[in-house]
């Protein structure tokens, strides 16, 4: 428990390291208001990080999230063309999310199919599905109702909704980890499968429901996504599953499953998003982005993997019990 | 060629190995003579496993010597035990599937051609001059994932020949052979002795000793107990030197007010791992499960508690007929199970104790379907104070705890749930005294509350100390039953090693 304490903590002083780093070469960056930006742009992946975090815990990974996304994001625009409200066009694509990550969950559970595997495979029949219903055709701003546009940037408090969506996202998921009986199952499988079947507790069932959290959540994300930057296409979001991965990663959720906490996996999320507004500022190429987004992920990980060493120490702590 | 039978070509003396908390080998002798099938006999625990270890080079003892033709000398590495001529075939044979019969026989030593390739023909025709040696009609081209697991043993023992091991360790080789392979494994065994090998012979069943073996050591947890020659003993000396001691150990078994019956389970059967397993679990009984590892305790233990379904039967819990389809529909019906491997089985390393006791009592500690961390706590602290658990904080990491109380927090989880009847798998395998004592303590006042209790084990004064009546299993099937007088550690040990009268 301290271990990862410690985990979110150090996590958490790089992230003000790098603030400071930047606030050094372009003290505007610092400034609520373009915090507040940062926030607001790295909610996407704040959201999608959430679904793939208790995907993760539970032993398995979600290949399909960005593709998810896309479809989703189709389907929304396609829906506010045909002329639907846009209430109805979230609940839509929230309902859509979850039933394409419960086609994913269900592969899993029922053939036991690695979910490496599974979600390859819808990953890419999700975006074909995209390409067949709009035979590669973009939508535009201009085919976009001005709600369906306006949603995710009204202001609330003066933040966007968009931005209200993540917090709300990230208070219920704090809330489903930690007090709901679910929350701590998916914990125990990734943890302990085989501990978890001599409890009662179904494996499979805990994955599946896993992806179908990971599914609604690119679904939601599909609409803001579209919404926001007022175009779909068939490549949105593309390679974006793996920010996504790396986001998890880098906040400390064991890849391994069975350990990770939100507030790690949101400050993974904070700690790219951060790397991508602020490099372009202060004038570093943005292809410097991926090699420090790509350094972070390997420092992240060696670091974990140092923590998961403990047993060592474990040992001689039992031999100090005993004695 | 006949070897001189009368010097033993590995003699070990004053052999002593511990691990924390356990003394496996404590001053241990054992001598392997040439063209000689030696046998070990021991019941669970006595140190066969170590000793094969030893031999092999894969432990280093703490303390004794080891002589090779008279000659002391030690075996660092797995290596060396192979250089002095040591090879041992173990129950799961190690070999490589996805290699062909002949790669498997010279992995490690294969013969060198220019510049140092593998020369493949010589490997061929090399492994098929040893292969006939043995009669074993096997393709050297053959991958091996296509053979049985009686032609898995030829290769094994035909890469044994290949290093020219003087002497063959044999750990239980018979397993899984059918009656014809075991019959071709004695031919085989007959073909090793003419060649000079010494054998060490490691079996559970006196019929196999008795049809193959030249000589006998008895090991006793871990000490040595006796030695001597097949011709002139009988299978009662040999028990009687396996059990032979007095349960000396006090237990806290108190008289207990056997009630209704509880579990009643007919005719289960699985096609692989057990048959007809039919009997009656009393309110505030102990009904103690005894039999050598591998006759199947555990599986049928798991099947109750619905991880693996049965072929056949039914449980009749109280008034309810059923099988049990899944953990949670036993766990409902308040059958529990601590499971034997508690490190993968029991608990969930990196949860903190409290989350670990709470794990199936969820429902009971949240309020509209959100978890109540006071409530845990509060359920955890009972249950984990009833045991004595030992922890700074029930906040604390579950991996962190000795293995004793982990055992008391996979107790303490499933009494939380109220059951009726509790199934403990070697609930104190590899435990500290004091915690044993602990569990034996708590097992007793449970069913002196009126719990069922079942209890694996494959020790024997746990199973006289504690259990009120005690159900033998040898090879998947119920051998016998004992209770009152009838319970001794002879009978006991007739029926689990399949002696003819065992159950009268």
């Amino acid at each position: 428990m301290n271990i990862l304490k410690s985990r979110e903590t150090i996590l958490g002083i790089a992230i003000l390291v790098l603030l400071a780093i930047i606030a050094s070469r372009f003290p505007a960056f610092i400034r609520p208001q373009n915090l507040a930006n940062v926030f607001t742009d790295t909610s996407p992946l704040i959201l999608l990080a959430l679904g793939q975090m208790v995907v993760i815990l539970t032993k398995c990974i979600d290949l399909s999230v960005a593709a998810n996304l896309a479809l989703c994001g189709m389907i929304a625009a396609l829906m506010d063309g045909a002329g639907v409200p846009v209430p109805v066009i979230v609940l839509a694509v929230i309902a859509l999310g979850a039933a394409l990550g419960a086609v994913n969950g269900l592969l899993v559970w029922t053939l036991g199919i690695p979910s490496i595997v599974v979600t390859l495979g819808t990953m890419t029949i999700f975006r074909g599905t995209i390409f067949l219903l709009t035979d590669g055709a973009w939508i535009n701003a201009h085919q976009m109702s001005d709600a369906f546009k306006a949603l995710p940037r009204t202001l609330i408090l003066g933040l966007p909704i968009m931005a209200w969506i993540a917090i709300a996202v990230i208070i219920a998921f704090a809330f489903l980890l930690s007090r709901t009986a679910l929350g701590r199952a998916f914990y125990a499988v990734g943890g302990n499968p085989h501990a978890a079947v001599y409890t009662g507790i179904s494996v499979g069932r805990t994955q599946f429901w896993a992806f179908v959290f990971a599914g609604a959540l690119a679904g939601l994300t599909g609409y803001l996504w579209v919404a926001r930057y007022a175009v779909a296409y068939v490549d949105i979001a593309g390679g974006f599953e793996l920010d996504v991965v790396a986001a998890c990663v880098i906040g400390g959720i064991a890849i391994a499953g069975g350990a990770g906490t939100v507030a790690g996996c949101v400050m993974g999320a904070l700690f790219l998003g951060i790397i991508k507004n602020a490099l372009p500022v202060v004038g570093i190429s943005p292809f410097w982005q991926m090699a420090i987004s790509g350094s972070a992920i390997l420092i992240a990980i060696a670091f974990n993997a140092r923590s998961n060493r403990a047993p060592g120490r474990i040992i001689l702590k039992q031999a100090e019990h005993r004695s | 060629m006949q070897a001189d039978t009368k010097k033993p070509v590995l003699s070990l003396r004053g052999i002593v190995k511990t691990f924390p908390g356990v003394r496996a080998l404590d001053g241990v002798q054992l001598d392997l003579y040439p063209g000689q099938v030696t046998a070990l006999i021991g019941e669970n625990g006595a140190g066969k496993s170590t000793i094969v270890k030893t031999l092999t080079g894969i432990y280093q003892p703490d303390e004794g010597q080891i002589f090779v033709d008279g000659a002391e000398t030690r075996f660092p590495t797995a290596q060396a035990a192979g250089q002095a001529g040591v090879t041992a075939i173990h129950q799961e044979t190690v070999l490589f599937d996805e290699l062909t019969v002949a790669e498997n026989i010279f992995i490690g030593h294969a013969p060198k051609g220019r510049f140092g390739l593998i020369d493949r023909k010589a490997m061929k025709a090399r492994a098929r001059e040893i292969l006939n040696s043995i009669d074993a009609d096997l393709d050297p081209g053959v991958k091996l994932a296509d053979l049985g697991i009686a032609s898995k043993h030829l290769v094994a023992i035909a890469r044994a020949l290949s290093i020219d091991a003087r002497v063959v360790i044999m750990d239980e080789p018979t397993a899984a052979l059918s009656h014809k392979e075991i019959a071709e494994l004695y031919e085989l065994v007959e073909k090793l002795k003419a060649q000079g090998k010494a054998i060490l012979f490691i079996s559970h069943k006196f019929d196999e000793i008795f049809r193959i073996a030249d000589r006998w050591t008895v090991f006793r947890d871990g000490q040595f107990v006796g030695e001597g020659m097949m011709d002139g003993t009988t299978e009662a000396d040999l028990v009687r030197l396996m059990v032979g001691r007095s349960v000396d150990q006090i237990y806290p078994k108190r008289p207990a007010q056997i009630g209704a019956p509880v579990l009643t389970v007919s005719g289960y059967s699985h096609p692989t791992e057990f048959e007809d397993i039919t009997f009656t679990l009393h309110q505030g009984e102990i009904l103690g499960f005894y039999g050598l590892v591998g006759a199947g305790r555990s599986e049928v233990m798991q099947a109750l508690f619905g991880i693996t379904q049965p072929s056949k039967g039914a449980t009749r819990i109280g008034d309810d007929v059923r099988v049990l389809r899944s953990t949670s529909q036993a766990v409902d019906a308040g059958i529990v199970y601590v499971p034997e491997d508690r490190g993968r089985q029991g608990v969930v390393k990196g949860l903190p104790i409290f989350e670990n006791v709470t794990l199936p009592s969820l429902s009971q500690t949240s309020r509209n379907g959100f978890l109540k961390l006071a409530n845990e706590f509060a359920l955890a602290r009972d249950y984990t104070q009833r045991l004595d658990l030992r922890a700074a904080s029930l906040d604390q990491d579950v991996g962190l705890l000795s293995g004793g109380n982990q055992q008391k927090v996979v107790i303490a989880k499933w009494l939380a749930t109220k059951p009726r009847v509790i199934i403990l798998d070697e609930p104190t395998k590899g435990i500290d005294i004091g915690s044993k004592a602990a569990v034996h303590d708590f097992m007793s006042e449970l069913a002196a509350e009126g719990l069922a209790v079942i209890m694996v084990s494959s020790e024997i004064p746990e199973v006289l100390g504690m259990a009120d009546r005690v159900i033998v299993m040898r090879e998947g099937r119920i051998a016998a039953e004992f209770a009152g007088d009838q319970m001794t550690p002879e009978n006991l040990v007739r029926a689990a090693v399949g002696i003819e009268g065992a159950t009268a």
